[in-house]
């Protein structure tokens, strides 16, 4: 009995190790060259992608391209996408040919030679396709092009236009405005709230900063600066905290069962978000259909008109690809041509980062906002001013501090707290880069 | 914890085999048959952690500002994971955390679950197989499924509970505020295992020759002296390895404050040794230190499991060390 007790200890013991010994160690010494394609052979390519109906989006591209195949496989998100490609990598193979990238992950797998540089393969025109910040995005503000932009998110404000009408309060247009709006509302009723300050979203709140001006990091010379304890960062996340400690605002996180209850039962009213919320919407508030409006973001100063991002993506072409010609071809195709812009837009409901053709692509509003038919007019006027802001190596150390620390904050209900929390987040970021032997200055 | 119901069955079973008969000379039949047994453990297990143990001595080492190829290679790093590890804040109060978790799950989950034992085994109680079969349920629900359930009743918009005690004019409690949230993971790891925990303590009980009640119903015991003198002291050993389990799994504890993180501010990411690991290896993308702290988790549950085995050991095998 002992021995075998011993035995079965030690297996379970021995399980815990195991855990952590998924990924590789080599680092691939990157780019290999395509191989030769001889003429007539059909080059298969492989994309990773998590947009809906991605797959139905690049049959367009097939049927005009015999000589080209992508297949797409489908991915759970962002992230988890991420580290599978890291693993890849890492391991030598295994990566797919083209992936869809998230613009704040742009600088981590840059950095672990993941990404090809794809500038030879591009044509001249394609940059002009795009929005200068859009386009620092996927440069990371060097001379090498990672990935071509995919989709944009700039922030708008949503809210329950039947809510604020009876209650005679004008849409918001600064912040102040927001501010007193918000305590209307849960004067009127202390279970309705205009909004919630979540701790589970960095990116919303990395978006509200740069809107305010921040840049979170930086490239000095051939050094990293950290700047997320700035003076506009710590302007939003006051403004944040007074609110939540006045009550005015929940402090629950955003993406729970509680929160889709709360904008399906009307007690969330506002919601400051990108543009695609409107597919959130209909998927977890379907009882208010015809019910939201949309409106550009509150303002920090009355007349401006700036914003920032939450989320948005790109299309980039791994270095294990073997055709990386073909790839960024397909690349190009899906976000700069009339046709894939079209797809994009009309089959996998995304708002594409393109400006030349998206007009002509967004006829018509999202379904859950059919009675705001110049939805896509007001996106597009803000997608222009989406202030620039630069991700850094490691963003998600930064965003995983974000969690703990404003999680503590939100349920201290404590402005000084939220302040206390960038700090936090700001020394953990810095530490985690001069750790890993980063320049930092 | 499939594959401790399978050692558990097998270490049940599995008797001494009976000694004698030595042969002259070396066969070769056992070693072919350990092969599968071998290979298995080399590769799936010796392997790794071998592996593990290699990467947690590794770090990257970054020139610049990091961006392009060959700007990232992997050094030599000595000891400094396990420094950052041990020294690391998040890290130490998250096995406190993980302790002060124990001490609330371990004793009220086997509590539980010996009440039930003793109770389907006394010979009073009717429907024993149903009840038995109802207590059990529970661990056959993954932890990861038992944790959504349990997190759409926490959360008081969502939670049937919260809505029936406010139709009677009670305010709930929220299980998930800071004070309660160690006690609302306790409770569904509670929930799942005191019926796996039931089970290996009634099957001690039914292996108790029933001859010992009757003696002792002669000298004139009642059914709970029975119980507190007879039945608990013979199924020591069973309490034992169950606690032992207990500890492994408490130290272990991912999936239910994992599912839960989501839902609420009071659970940060590195709220369970696990949960740090993953964050450090999936999120960060550190898989070296994730690997030191794998090492130093794991051998802190070895100390602490051969830790408890050792003080308790003289008790509970002394019938097999005689």
């Amino acid at each position: 009995m002992r021995r075998t007790l011993r035995g079965s200890l030690v297996t379970l013991t021995v399980s815990a190790l195991l855990l952590s010994a998924c990924g590789g160690s080599s680092d691939s010494d990157a780019a290999a060259g395509d191989e030769p394609r001889k003429p007539g052979e059909k080059v298969e390519l492989n994309f990773w992608s998590w947009a809906p109906e991605m797959d139905k989006t690049v049959e367009v591209f097939n049927e005009a391209h015999p000589d080209i195949h992508v297949t797409v496989n489908k991915q759970d998100g962002g992230d988890p996408a991420v580290t599978k490609l890291l693993t890849a990598i890492k391991a030598g193979s295994g990566a797919p040919d083209l992936m869809q990238a998230e613009y704040q992950a742009l600088p981590t797998m840059v950095g672990a030679g993941a990404l090809a540089d794809i500038k030879g393969q591009l044509g001249d025109d394609v940059q002009g396709h795009f929005a200068e910040g859009t386009w620092n995005a996927v440069t990371l503000g060097t001379d090498a092009v990672y990935a071509v932009p995919q989709d944009a998110a700039p922030l708008m404000f949503y809210y329950r236009a039947d809510v604020l009408e009876k209650l005679k309060i004008e849409v918001p247009t600064t912040w102040d405005e927001y501010a007193a709006a918000a305590r209307k509302i849960n004067e009127d009723d202390p279970k309705k709230f205009l909004g919630t300050f979540s701790s589970n979203d960095a990116g919303l709140f990395a978006g509200l900063t740069q809107q305010a001006g921040a840049s979170w990091w930086g490239i000095d010379g051939d050094a990293w600066n950290v700047a997320i304890d700035s003076e506009p960062s710590q302007k939003v996340a006051q403004y944040w905290g007074g609110l939540v400690e006045e009550g005015v605002i929940d402090n629950t996180p955003m993406y729970t069962p509680s929160w889709n209850a709360a904008l399906n039962d009307g007690s969330q009213v506002g919601w400051v978000s990108a543009v695609w919320a409107p597919g959130v919407l209909a998927g977890n508030a379907a009882d208010t259909e015809g019910k939201w409006k949309v409106a550009p973001i509150p303002q920090w100063n009355a007349g401006e008109s700036v914003t920032g991002a939450w989320g948005g993506s790109a299309t980039a072409v791994t270095s294990q690809s073997k055709n990386k010609a073909a790839a960024a071809e397909f690349a190009a195709w899906l976000n700069t041509s009339a046709e894939g812009v079209k797809a994009l837009a009309s089959i996998s409901n995304v708002y594409p980062a393109d400006t030349q053709n998206s007009a002509a692509a967004l006829s018509e509003p999202p379904a859950f906002f059919k009675d705001q038919p110049d939805f896509y007019e007001i996106a597009a006027g803000v997608s222009g001013t989406v202030n620039s802001f630069t991700y850094g190596p490691n963003t998600n150390v930064a965003y995983s501090a974000f969690n703990d620390a404003f999680g503590k904050a939100a349920t201290a209900k404590k402005a000084a707290a939220f302040g206390e929390a960038l700090s936090t987040m700001q020394t953990q970021t810095l530490e985690d880069l001069k750790a890993n032997g980063f320049n930092v200055k | 914890m499939t594959s401790v119901t399978n050692d558990l069955v097998s270490a049940t079973a599995q008797k001494d085999p009976p000694s004698g008969s030595r042969r002259a000379r070396i066969p070769r039949a056992p070693y072919v048959f350990m092969v599968p047994a071998v290979a298995l453990f080399v590769f799936s297990i010796a392997i790794p952690i071998l592996y593990t143990a290699y990467l947690s001595l590794r770090t990257v080492k970054v020139e610049g500002l990091g961006l392009g190829p060959g700007a990232r290679t992997e050094v030599w790093a000595g000891l400094s994971n396990y420094g950052r590890t041990l020294s690391d804040p998040d890290f130490l109060s998250s096995v406190l955390r993980v302790l002060g978790y124990g001490l609330v799950v371990i004793p009220v989950m086997l509590g539980l679950a010996l009440l039930f034992a003793l109770l389907l085994d006394s010979v009073r109680v009717r429907a024993t197989r149903f009840s038995r079969l109802v207590i059990f349920m529970p661990y056959a629900v993954p932890a990861v499924i038992s944790s959504l359930l349990w997190g759409f009743l926490y959360l008081p918009a969502v939670s049937p509970f919260t809505h029936a005690a406010e139709q009677v004019g009670i305010t709930l409690p929220q299980p998930m505020a800071p004070g309660l949230v160690l006690f609302a993971i306790a409770n569904i790891a509670v929930w799942g295992g005191v019926g796996f925990n039931m089970i290996v303590l009634y099957t001690a009980l039914k292996a108790i020759p029933s001859d010992l009640y009757e003696a002792a119903r002669i000298d004139g015991c009642s059914e709970l002296q029975i119980a507190w003198r007879i039945k608990i002291p013979i199924i020591v050993p069973s309490l034992i390895m169950t606690s032992v389990f207990g500890m492994i799994t408490t130290l272990q504890v991912f999936a239910e404050p994992t599912v839960l993180r989501p839902l609420t501010n009071n659970i940060s990411t590195s709220w369970s040794p696990l949960m740090m690991i993953y964050r450090d290896a999936f999120t960060r993308n550190d898989i070296y230190a994730a690997s030191a702290t794998s090492v130093v988790l794991a051998v802190a549950t070895f100390v602490l499991s051969f830790g408890f085995l050792r003080l308790v050991q003289n008790r509970a095998f002394a019938q097999e060390n005689r």
